[in-house]
């Protein structure tokens, strides 16, 4: 008697915490559809924004030595921009590329591949760690964007560097991938325009003939195919005003986590 | 356990009876519960976000020449079904149904590297997953510290969870216990024994903050810190692959922790941690004195 009870009791139990774990379940997923709840999830990264604010803006990101080297740096998200345009520079190898500067400077400029590579450049061997979990480690040479932003002045309300690629990410062609980072990002050392990579031009899948690297974030902050950068004050008026085209879809503007 | 130490005297039968003790003080108990959600979100939305490369590292890079030492992928059959396999240390195992394969409410099997069930959000949803799992991570640290500021600062520590030298003599009694799944009870019961004192002591202060540690390790911002440190533990896809394992020890550690309380008596143990009152059965004094 005492033992039946004491095993429906179990039963009980075992159904409440089942019946508990499922709706706390269908719960976040509920709340994760909803409009505000992600916002209010979000405050966990941006304090881990103000967190790594606090331990340094200037802090070198690790380099590494050939040994480290990946065999080869996977091509992620577009390894062929689906543009006429661009598919017709890489066709005559960039000769026509102009790299356009533009927004909050003083003298708003072009720059051709050879201008870009008579640039101050630097070479480093970096890791690059994607959103997805999975990291490789190349050897890049490009471009110090601190260098190439001093060369056209930038303008002080300048708060942002927008930078405009070559790649659309939907089918129909539209959707043009973007990206931002603030200043401190733009004028940090390891911040290239790379034009090399493990001591080649820039192949067409990582993003010839010019990509961005900011060291210390994630692989999406580092954009492909780049054809114009453009400093602003805000982002907000820009595609879906996150700062940048993952970032429009929900991922966080900051990735250094 | 005994931070509150304050009995309930008015019952207090000499020979046999029961009287309920105070056994877990408010702030243990609400640390404890708050832990529990915390680290519940932690993991589901965890696996989540694993899902978006699942596969495991050991090294600064997942590209080194070597494979994955763990990944859950699927395959397609003759009939074009999705098989799930995993794949560790080189040899595949299919584990459809549950890993790299599962089934949908509507009962079609797809490609799914965790069933539905097993991560938040249901469906894989990285930059979501991600919001999840740092918002919980700053509750789970935050509660972590005050725990264990708290435990410093009442003595929770040093009286309760610190092993004394009774505590180490009778360890390989405590052992045999556990094996013969007998349980303190009576007075005994009123304190943590010593193989629970040892398992909580390793991890509050090993397995969580390496957990914590090796999640931070990820970080590419915070690996510039100090440039190099992660590969203290072989780098960051090491790192990673620590992470994954730690969040499964404590699965396993709470798996324990759970079938531990249902033996030694369920609602007594829950009661305990809630309301903080344990009961106390008194005539089984003499079979279990110390």
């Amino acid at each position: 008697m005492k033992l039946r009870a004491r095993s429906s009791r179990r039963r009980f139990l075992a159904r409440g915490v089942g019946a508990a774990g499922a709706a706390m379940l269908s719960g976040c997923d509920a709340l994760s559809h909803t409009e505000w709840f992600p916002k209010v999830l979000a405050a966990g990264e941006t304090l881990n924004r103000s967190a790594h604010h606090l331990i340094g803006r200037r802090a070198m990101a690790q380099e590494f030595s050939t040994a480290d080297l990946s065999p080869d740096f996977r091509s992620n998200g577009t390894s062929m921009p689906n543009n006429p345009a661009y598919q017709a520079l890489a066709a005559a190898s960039f000769a026509d590329y102009r790299l356009e500067v533009g927004g909050l400077v003083q003298r708003p400029a072009r720059f051709s591949l050879a201008e870009l590579r008579a640039l101050p450049s630097r070479t480093q061997i970096t890791r690059h760690d994607c959103v997805e979990g999975w990291s490789a480690i190349a050897k890049w040479k490009g471009a110090r964007l601190a260098a190439l932003l001093d060369s056209v002045g930038v303008k002080p309300e300048a708060r942002y560097v927008v930078l405009h690629c070559a790649d659309p990410m939907e089918e129909d062609g539209t959707g043009l991938y973007y990206e931002s980072i603030d200043m401190d990002d733009a004028m940090h050392v390891q911040t290239l325009l790379a034009y090399e990579l493990n001591d080649r031009a820039l192949p067409i899948k990582n993003g010839a003939p010019i990509r961005l690297r900011v060291e210390r974030q994630l692989g999406y902050k580092h954009a492909k195919y780049v054809l114009r950068l453009e400093l602003v004050e805000s982002f907000s008026r820009i595609a879906g005003g996150m700062g940048g085209y993952w970032e429009d879809q929900g991922y966080e503007w900051y990735a250094g986590i | 356990m005994s931070s509150g130490t304050s009995q309930i005297p008015a019952a207090r039968p000499r020979r046999s009876g029961s009287y309920l003790y105070y056994r877990h003080a408010l702030p243990v108990r609400l640390m404890h519960w708050i832990n529990v959600v915390a680290l519940t979100i932690l993991l589901l939305s965890g696996l989540n976000i694993f899902s978006a490369h699942p596969a495991l590292y050991w090294g600064k890079s997942s590209y080194t020449g070597r494979g994955p030492v763990f990944q859950i992928g699927a395959r397609e059959d003759d009939g074009g079904n999705a098989v799930g396999v995993t794949h560790i240390f080189g040899r595949d195992f299919v584990t459809t149904g549950f890993l790299g394969a599962s089934t949908t409410s509507d009962g079609e099997v797809i490609e799914r590297t965790f069933p539905a069930w097993l991560t938040i959000p249901d469906s894989r949803w990285l930059a979501m997953a991600r919001r999840w799992h740092f918002f919980f991570a700053w509750v789970f640290v935050i509660n972590g510290l005050c725990y264990v500021a708290y435990s410093i600062g009442s003595r929770h520590l040093a009286r309760d969870l610190a092993p004394d030298r009774t505590d180490w003599r009778s360890i390989g009694r405590s052992i045999v216990d556990h094996l013969r799944l007998k349980h303190p009870v009576g007075e005994a019961a009123k304190r943590y024994n010593v193989l629970q004192k040892l398992t909580y002591l390793t991890v509050i202060f090993l397995l969580l903050p390496l957990t914590i540690l090796m999640g931070m390790a990820m970080s590419p911002w915070l690996d510039g810190l100090l440039p190099g440190w992660v590969d203290l533990v072989g780098g960051r896809q090491s790192a990673r692959t620590l992470h994954f394992i730690a969040a499964w020890l404590i699965v396993a550690f709470v798996l324990i922790h759970v079938v531990e309380a249902i033996i030694a008596g369920f609602w007594n143990e829950l009661r305990s941690m809630i309301s903080g009152r344990y009961r106390v059965e008194t005539e089984a004094i003499d079979e279990t004195a110390r």
